[in-house]
């Protein structure tokens, strides 16, 4: 008589009651069901909802590592840059270090408590009042929340943000499955729309910065896509942008593990490549096209755009969040389109729209939040336009052999 | 209500609540999500619908009989044109701010659909008691809902009710903006006031089951 049977036994006694979907919820999270499938005909597969979301989490897991080293470490290069120090970044020098490591995980760990505690714990309220059974939907999103948020946003902000966006952007439409635009996404735009100053600016993304604005202590981090907007120069070279050695929301800075995580999802079949590689496509284009202009001197360098239309094609997949956005919220199985030609349209589109909103709306330096959510929207047009199209194909095909 | 017959009494309470014409009729859903970032904004919105449709349905039913069916969305217009030019000029002279910030809404009032449709659908077939009871109501109902929204988004996205700061400066610092609190940009977005009205429309049928279609 383990853990194991006495939960069985447990829910034997609660069937049917009203908690009981908050107790299967837990009881399913820790051991394998003892009901045996009942009725005609099944498939016999391991890949159930669980295991497709906890192959998500473990993609996430070296990104949310290396946050919170980051976090700790753009601190303290933020101090020493007030104090006209400047560092290289080594490895194992002054980024893998003790203190870096207190300082993020000091940051980052309430954040991902806060987004499991309240998501979870609306996700419980709705199971019980609609008396289905729990879905695991939130498991990603409860992690991808943390990950796209800047470090110093206030706790409470993000309760209420995570509530909205699990009972707005999910739960009305009938929960996990049914939603039209991914959680994580809706959770952060709701952020950026409600508390612009907590979520844009050269202060958030560096621990402590805000707090010690107008103190002699000030310190400040821009990230790259700041910077450009405002037409100045970046200092940071090309690998330090690659290994993620820059401000940013905390788990989309480093482009190597986004990278690794993105191909252990295609391994793994979970995420789609077409998406992937359709919308790194669209960026190129539109980035070429960006460049193009630039080089044809068709605009002035004193023009609002010109820093971030010069920037190399290949360098907008490096810097801000669209390497993360691509790779983990773009492929999101619901809101994603269905059709594999819908998939290709539909990451392109995503990346051609993120750059292009990226380049020319300076407030709105993420692009490609709203470049998915509004993507999100149309998937559903485009699976139906691809489906159209193939019947009419094949209505034609069959006609000419009658005929 | 020994004012009031049982009958009569339903005209008003009806568009109140289960057939209020914003949640249930969905009509006049424009200027809800334009007009209601500020509480005053709403409540005068309101008070304009309530005047030209209490008084536009008793002149449509006192013609009821005499307009010809052919040119009676003609003369529905210029009725409530007439009415909405003379709200229009009392804000210009009176309330000169708050004409600028309610601007073309004032104006479009006349498009209103709740207002064509109570004087299609009721004043043409009632008598002007009944009429203007109708139009009393379905005001009521509207402007309900506008407060409702209104008082939600000027608290949660200004913190402050007709103006008045209720939760403290949030540039001094006091109130509960000293443990950290912020106003919600987000609130002050017409997209808001869409979720607010989905919010009432959710609360509404989950109490009353029977409002639920299909």
């Amino acid at each position: 008589m383990g853990l194991k049977s006495n939960l069985h036994n447990l829910k034997e006694k609660y069937k049917g009651t009203k908690m009981a979907p908050a107790f299967n919820a837990i009881h399913t999270f820790l051991y394998l069901p003892n009901e045996i499938t009942h009725g005609g005909t099944h498939i016999k597969a391991a890949d159930d909802l669980k295991r497709t979301m906890n192959v998500v989490i473990m993609a996430l897991v070296p990104c949310l590592i290396f946050g919170i080293f980051n976090a700790g470490y753009q601190h303290y290069a933020a101090i020493d840059a007030a104090a006209g120090i400047t560092k290289e970044v080594s490895l194992f020098g002054n980024f893998l270090t003790w203190d870096n490591f207190v300082i993020g995980a000091w940051t980052v760990l309430p954040l991902v408590i806060v987004s499991y505690v309240v998501g979870l714990v609306v996700e419980f309220i709705f199971a019980v009042i609609k008396g289905h059974e729990v879905e695991e939907g939130y498991l990603v999103t409860g992690m991808l929340v943390p990950l796209i948020v800047p470090v110093d946003i206030p706790l409470w902000m993000l309760a209420v943000a995570v509530i909205f966006g699990v009972v707005i952007g999910k739960e009305v439409f009938g929960g996990t499955g049914m939603n039209i635009l991914n959680p994580a996404l809706t959770i952060r735009a709701f952020l950026f729309f409600a508390y612009p100053t907590w979520m844009s600016g050269d202060k958030v993304w560096v621990h402590e910065a805000v707090d010690r604005t107008g103190t002699p202590d000030a310190i400040s981090g821009e990230t790259i896509l700041g910077s450009l907007a405002q037409n100045n120069s970046v200092g940071y070279d090309v690998w330090d942008m690659f290994y993620g050695f820059i401000p940013g929301s905390i788990g989309e800075t480093s482009t190597l593990l986004i990278l690794l995580g993105g191909l252990f999802l295609v391994f793994s079949k979970i995420g789609s490549w077409r998406i992937m590689l359709s919308s790194v496509l669209g960026a190129m284009a539109m980035g070429l096209i960006f460049n193009f202009v630039a080089d044809s001197g068709m605009i002035s360098e004193s023009s609002k755009f010109f820093a971030l239309m010069n920037t190399e094609f290949w360098m907008h997949l490096l810097i801000g969040g669209f390497a993360f956005g691509t790779v983990y919220m773009a492929t999101d199985p619901v809101t994603a389109s269905q059709t594999n030609k819908g998939k290709w349209i539909y990451g392109f589109l995503i990346g051609f729209i993120s750059i292009m909103i990226r380049v020319f709306n300076p407030a709105y330096p993420e692009g490609v939040m709203l470049a998915i959510l509004l993507m999100n929207v149309f998937a559903p047009t485009i699976d139906h336009y691809v489906v159209q199209g193939n019947v009419k194909r094949r209505m034609k095909r069959l006609k000419v052999k009658t005929a | 209500m020994g004012l009031l017959s049982k009958k009569d009494g339903k005209l008003i309470t009806d568009p109140l609540a289960d057939n209020n014409p914003i949640t249930i009729q969905v009509l006049g859903i424009c200027s809800a999500l334009a007009i209601t970032a500020e509480l005053k904004a709403s409540l005068v919105m309101g008070i304009a619908v309530l005047f030209v449709l209490g008084i536009g349905n008793v002149v449509i039913s006192l013609m009821r009989n005499i307009i010809p069916s052919k040119i009676r969305i003609i003369v529905q217009l210029i009725v409530v044109a007439a009415l909405v030019i003379i709200v229009d000029q009392v804000l210009k002279a009176f309330a000169y701010e708050l004409s600028k910030t309610l601007s073309v809404f004032v104006g479009l009032i006349i498009t209103n659909c709740i207002i064509m449709g109570r004087f299609e659908a009721f004043a043409l077939g009632n008598g002007p008691w009944k009429s203007f009871l109708d139009g009393i109501g379905n005001a009521l109902g509207y402007a309900v809902i506008l407060v409702i929204v209104g008082f939600f988004r000027e608290l949660l996205g200004s913190g402050t009710l007709f103006g008045v700061p209720v939760l403290g400066d949030s540039i001094e610092k006091t109130g509960v903006y000293s443990i950290g609190y912020e106003n919600n940009g987000f609130m002050l977005m017409p997209p808001m006031a869409l979720i607010i009205v989905g919010l009432i429309i959710w609360v509404q049928r989950s109490r009353n089951k029977a409002l639920i279609e299909d």
